[in-house]
């Protein structure tokens, strides 16, 4: 049996149409049998509440006397995007205050908007014959905009993979707080409720498609940036009216170290037209598998720690080798429940009636990574080739001495074969020299856990490096842990005026 | 019971949370503690019938003593329900319940200050500044 939209459209229009959550779906799946549920359920709504950072709104402010040809824009101190018309901006959600960094972005500029709140509006232009205004400054309510339009690039994520950190030290991230040592696994997303997993073929979700977003009645734009549902990381473009929204399913947040991220509320209506929907909409936490990514590597493919599922993840702990670790949730699974229900009346009363796509998602595309023509700095570019080193058992007097003749502030220690086995600086031998009788030879003063980089390490993350660990210098070690040269903070200063800079 | 202790070091390092132990016989757990050079405090747990006779001794000893009551304040028109504090709290503090909403037994809270410090929506505060 299928079903066709307009039999459905039909029975939303005279209240007969049965609408349920994508939460209820799987048990009436099992009560029913594909074939019942498929006669039975007109439509399974689905809800999602998290951190989406490529959100933002176009913002139409109205022309000012004298009128103005906004070239730089700034709403409470954070920049817009001017390069659009007169006196049309887009802000995003993750630009930064320049008054007062991480603690208000862009984000919060779309919430105070919809609280209700005034809005500096400060503006700045070159004049013209046709708009000879140079400066403008004014305060601004939601209403007094003849347009804010929410469109965001890439909301709804159909999944996403969970974070862990197996480094020593905590990591601050768009994923939240990653303790060391693999001490927590945080993940993002709302499992069995999300719209593209209860669509993973996209049959149903496409443009024109309606959606609640922020707590209006808005619609599918088509596929979102970075769209790779090839992977299982379908992304969506959506678009709706800010005038209708509400700060409780909008809300601008900030992950410490990190900077600023928008909270989007979004719901998607799913008509079920067919078994395969049936399949699709009965979908469960257990079903849908994620890795746990380790955020301690910085490269763009991190490994991943093992693969988890939704149940695993959202029962709060996950055993990763051999450990019981706790999970946090960044995203809410009760607000994300509320928008489902929210969309299921709205349904319901034919606020939101479901139509099928004007234009298909691709279903099957997979993302490109960034082609780079252009080599950033490696440490072999600007390390120190010369290695002044000396032995772990070499007395402290030989150690001053070679830190003064080499001009040097950092001794890489070595055992007999030139492996890495310390460090010592001039101020770990002063003190030795200071308190003779505690220390003798470079063994009882250096440091065994020596932070290093490599020849291939990009610079930025050697800098990185240095700055976490407050050092100021690293010793550069081949595959077999020999020293082959020192990266020191003097080096970095051979990146500027030289070809790094373009 | 927790206890905020907090003494001066300048007359010299007294152990004096052990002097209170082998004094009292009441096993102290320390559960944070920040010590320098002039002085120190320490966040204590202890059983609650043995208060009196540790406030007591610790005061004797020339140390100040307050109660710690339910410090964390949870600001429910900002919290989301998310959850990013739930792990990162060395102290379970935080859970959700059966609704997904989030629990928090603020009794168990030593004042670590993290879940402050990375809360999303910036929900959570000491008491005192609430």
């Amino acid at each position: 049996m299928e079903k066709t939209i307009s039999l459905i459209r039909e029975r939303i229009r005279d209240g007969n149409a049965r609408v349920v959550t994508a939460e209820e779906m799987p048990s009436l799946v099992d009560e029913l049998g594909e074939e019942g549920a498929l006669r039975e359920v007109d439509v399974v709504t689905t809800g999602t509440f998290g951190a989406m950072c490529s959100s933002g709104a176009f913002l139409n402010f109205g022309h000012a006397d004298p009128p103005i040809k906004m070239e730089r824009i700034w709403l409470n101190d954070v920049e817009a995007y001017g390069g659009i018309a007169a006196v049309d901006a887009y802000i995003g959600a993750t630009q930064k205050s320049t008054t007062r960094e991480d603690s208000y972005g862009g984000a919060h500029v779309m919430e105070d908007f919809i609280s209700g709140k005034s809005v500096e509006l400060r503006a700045l232009s070159t004049g013209t014959d046709c708009y000879p205004r140079r400066t403008l400054t004014t305060e601004l309510l939601l209403e007094n905009l003849n347009q804010a339009i929410m469109v965001n690039p890439r909301n709804g994520y159909q999944r996403y993979n969970a974070a862990s950190n197996s480094t020593d030290r905590t990591l601050y991230t768009y994923m939240g707080m990653l303790l060391p040592n693999c001490g927590n696994i945080t993940y993002s997303g709302a499992g069995l409720l999300n719209p593209i997993m209860n669509d993973p073929n996209l049959r149903m979700i496409g443009s024109g498609v309606p959606a609640f977003l922020c707590g209006a009645p808005g619609m599918v734009v088509g596929e979102g940036t970075q769209h790779s549902p090839g992977g299982g990381f379908g992304t969506l473009m959506v678009t709706a009216d800010m005038k209708q929204m509400s700060p409780y399913y909008l809300r601008a947040a900030t992950m410490t170290g990190y900077g600023v991220t928008l909270y989007v509320g979004l719901g998607i209506p799913i008509p079920v037209l067919d078994r395969e929907t049936v399949r699709s909409t009965a979908i469960r936490d257990e079903d849908i598998m994620v890795d746990v990514i380790d955020y301690g590597v910085p490269v763009r493919s991190r490994p991943s720690l093992r693969k988890v599922s939704y149940a695993e993840l959202k029962s709060g702990v996950v055993e990763l080798q051999g450990e019981e670790v706790r999970t946090s949730s960044l995203s809410s699974y009760r607000r994300a429940r509320e928008i489902a229900l929210t969309v299921r009346s709205w349904v319901e009363e034919g606020k939101l009636v479901p139509v099928l796509p004007t234009r298909t998602i691709d279903s099957r595309k997979s993302v490109l990574p960034l082609r780079e023509t252009v080599q950033g700095p490696r440490v072999l570019d600007i390390m120190d080739r010369r290695v002044i080193a000396i032995g772990q058992d070499e007395e402290i007097r030989a150690a001053a001495r070679k830190l003064l003749k080499g001009e040097t502030n950092h001794l890489p220690v070595l055992e007999e074969s030139g492996r890495l086995v310390g460090i010592v600086t001039t101020y770990d031998i002063s003190k030795a020299v200071v308190n003779p009788v505690k220390a003798a030879k470079v063994r009882d003063v250096m440091k065994k856990k020596v932070i290093t980089t490599t020849p291939e390490e990009p610079v930025d993350i050697a800098v990185r490096k240095l700055e976490k660990y407050n050092i100021s210098a690293l010793p550069v070690v081949d595959r077999e842990e020999r020293v082959i040269g020192m990266l020191t903070a003097m080096d970095l200063g051979k990146l500027f005026g030289g070809r790094w800079l373009k | 019971m927790k206890l905020i202790v907090t003494f001066s070091r300048k007359a010299g390092k007294k152990p004096i949370i052990a002097q209170v132990v082998r004094d009292t016989g009441v096993l102290i757990n320390v559960e944070r503690a920040l010590i320098d050079s002039s002085e120190g405090e320490a966040l204590i747990d202890i059983p609650d019938n043995a208060c009196i006779v540790v406030k007591e001794r610790l005061a004797a000893l020339g140390a100040t003593v307050r109660v710690l009551e339910d410090v964390i304040f949870l600001d429910d028109t900002r919290c989301v329900d998310c959850g990013a504090c739930i792990s990162i709290c060395p102290q379970e503090v935080f859970s959700f319940d059966e609704d997904w909403k989030l629990s928090m037994e603020g009794k168990k809270c030593v004042l670590c200050g993290r879940c402050i410090e990375i809360c999303p929506q910036r929900a959570l505060s000491h008491k005192s500044e609430a």
